[in-house]
């Protein structure tokens, strides 16, 4: 990778965590409603994966914690940030808030509140692809607590049966919710689990955005070859509590101080400072940019917006003028 | 012309709808090699291939989750569920997911898919394999639920349900699959699929049904023509979206309206019709309104179905009683 893009990926982490603390701040003065479930700390496995992906192009699906993939698959953070305060230019105008970002533009296929739900659309997504003949893959990411769903023994079983190009991805940050997880699974490197189903796998270090690109390149292209999915586990951290209503009181303060010593933000930063490319002073102008962005201009968008309109309370459910090609003539 | 019986509708709308459109994709529990567990996919992966009709693991929420994906892509699947009571497992995903995705995307993405299943009773088993939970999905915004009751009908409304941009629920009412023929032209005519259809007009009497039920209920308006008593009977159809108004406009007329209806009695579809007549018709009303329905209990096995399930005699009384008000 060559320095331009080294540096556009360290802003992008940047910018990510940057946009997280500022929708935590909108979350506290109200402006963001619902619930919110923040990336921090996990940002190098997003980041890293789809980087080697097509975004655009590739089908993504995650789980609620879902403004980073969202934005990196192709999303505008001025959308994104606009659906967080619930207005009309947001990626789904406002009706679906933190947890639906949606931007089927560029193919980014949702975020869901429900644990292991994405399981089977992307299943179904892999599948469409298949049947239309295209090279595109889908990549589902989901996190550990989502595996002790039925959906992913049914989704792992039809994946591996139809040689489906889909590409797993587990973001292990030890906890589902509050629950650590030697609490709740029997086999807790995710990886080992899908051996049953004929699944090829692999576990990584998923704070070092390295070591995420070159384990999701080799795992894309084995998806995009046509030798069927793969499942790829990274290790990985998050910061704050698994919603806003969260204290973190099932974990020390020694194991998270821990893990803020492996931030895949301070790991990438140090190797591109010893490696020249990067400067502290810099750092700091790139940080100072980015706030500057965030607040005047995705911020600002947000904030200016339109509410959405009451009047369109009831749109959007069925379609409301069918074409009249459906529509034939009365039998009995 | 040779007369098709309703089984037989539904696999000339599949094979009609597959042989004009290839986005459209039949898949489910041994829809392929074996044709359906009620043959209604029989010869269509011989014709189609085993791309198109694709025989699934015992996996139903597999079956409802990856058909919302495949059909956010453009392509149509048609979903077989063996029975309707084996749809539980795939509710999470047509009620959480293919119901919202319109909504969800603002309308940039609709799924087209449709979920059928062989629905209601009359083949002496119990609970999953006979029972009619159409209310659960008439409940949920976005979803169509769509209830044929005659091979023309069947034919009509399985091609509209194909076509139509959003997800269907599409209940086969299995004791009618092979109980009556008729002619139905290959035409790829389809019906639509906002309207109540009127089988028999009358001036005294509106009888509100669907699926199976219409059976005894139309037998019930010929006792009731001997006796002098006009019946309207009103075959819904479409259960959502609900047509009122061509519900009304037979209420206005008779002044007097039963509902039947296979499931169980509370919070059954019965229970919406009467309260949008009440809504938006009780001035016309001569009489309280009646419902014959299923039990509040669990559909039961063998010789009691037939104690569970509405009678052309339980009609007759509801009726009777209807007619008793002057």
């Amino acid at each position: 990778m060559n320095p331009s893009d080294q540096k556009r990926l360290f802003r992008e982490l940047i910018f990510y965590r940057r946009f997280e603390d500022r929708t935590y701040e909108a979350y506290m003065e109200r402006k963001v409603g619902g619930f919110l479930h923040l990336y921090s700390g996990q940002e190098a496995v997003a980041t890293g994966v789809l980087e080697k992906a097509r975004c655009g192009h590739d089908y993504v699906i995650t789980g609620y914690r879902d403004h980073v993939h969202a934005m990196k698959a192709g999303a505008s953070p001025k959308e994104v940030m606009a659906e967080l305060y619930g207005k009309e230019t947001g990626s789904s105008k406002g009706r679906g808030g933190s947890m639906h970002i949606f931007d089927p533009t560029v193919n980014f296929m949702g975020g869901y509140a429900l644990v292991g739900q994405p399981f089977p659309l992307a299943a179904g997504l892999a599948m469409g692809a298949k049947m239309k003949g295209t090279d595109q893959i889908a990549i589902c990411f989901l996190g550990d607590g989502a595996n002790n769903q039925g959906t992913f023994h049914e989704t792992l079983n039809m994946a591996s049966l139809w040689n489906l190009p889909v590409l797993f991805v587990c973001e292990n940050n030890l906890y589902a919710i509050g629950t650590v997880i030697h609490r709740s699974t029997v086999v807790q490197d995710q990886y080992k689990r899908v051996s049953g189903y004929g699944i090829e796998s692999s576990q990584h270090d998923g704070q070092d955005i390295d070591v995420v690109m070159e384990a999701a390149e080799k795992a894309i292209d084995h998806v995009r070859s046509g030798k069927g999915p793969y499942f790829i586990e990274f290790m990985t951290y998050r910061y704050r509590g698994h919603s806003m209503s969260d204290s973190k009181s099932y974990r020390s303060k020694e194991e998270e101080a821990e893990w803020i010593n492996r931030d895949p933000i301070l790991i990438y930063g140090n190797r591109l400072k010893e490696a020249g490319i990067l400067s502290e002073k810099e750092i700091k102008k790139m940080e100072t940019a980015i706030d500057e962005e965030i607040e005047n201009e995705i911020i600002k968008f947000a904030e200016e917006s339109p509410e959405p309109k009451v009047e369109d309370l009831s749109k959007y459910v069925l379609d409301d003028n069918p074409d009249p090609r459906w529509i034939g003539p009365l039998q009995s | 012309m040779s007369e098709i019986t309703i089984a037989e509708a539904l696999n000339q709308a599949l094979n009609h709808e597959m042989a004009i459109d290839e986005n459209v994709v039949v898949m489910g529990e041994d829809v392929g090699v074996n044709g359906g567990v009620f043959r209604i996919t029989k010869g269509l992966q011989e014709r189609y291939g085993a791309e198109r009709v694709m025989d699934t693991p015992l996996s139903e929420t597999m079956i409802s989750g990856m058909s919302i994906g495949m059909a956010a892509q453009g392509l149509k699947p048609v979903a077989e569920f063996q029975f309707m009571g084996f749809i539980y497992p795939g509710f999470d995903q047509i009620i959480s997911h293919a119901s919202r995705l319109r909504n969800r995307t603002r309308g940039r993405l609709t799924c087209p898919v449709v979920y059928r299943a062989p629905y209601g009773s009359g083949i002496h088993a119990p609970e999953h394999h006979s029972e009619s939970t159409e209310a659960l999905f008439a409940h949920i915004p976005g979803l169509r639920v769509v209830i044929p009751s005659s091979p023309a009908r069947a034919y009509g409304l399985l091609l509209a349900s194909i076509r139509d941009p959003d997800p269907v629920v599409f209940l086969e009412p299995k004791r009618l699959y092979r109980m009556m023929k008729q002619d139905v032209p290959d035409n790829g005519e389809a019906l639509p699929l906002d309207q109540c259809f009127v089988l028999r007009e009358g001036k005294d009497v509106t009888l509100v049904t669907w699926g199976a039920m219409i059976h005894e209920t139309r037998q019930a308006a010929e006792t009731l023509e001997a006796e002098g008593i006009e019946a309207e009977v009103i075959d819904v159809a479409t259960i959502k979206p609900l047509d009122i108004e061509t519900i009304l406009k037979s209420v206005q007329k008779t002044g007097r309206c039963v509902v039947i209806h296979e499931a169980a009695r509370t919070c059954g579809v019965g229970a919406e019709i009467v309260a949008q007549i009440s809504e938006k018709g009780l001035m016309d009303l001569l009489a309280p309104m009646q419902r014959v329905t299923g039990y509040d209990t669990i559909m039961p096995y063998n010789k009691l179905e037939k104690h569970y399930m509405p009678s052309v005699g339980r009609i007759l009384l509801a009726v009777k009683t209807v007619m008793e008000y002057v």
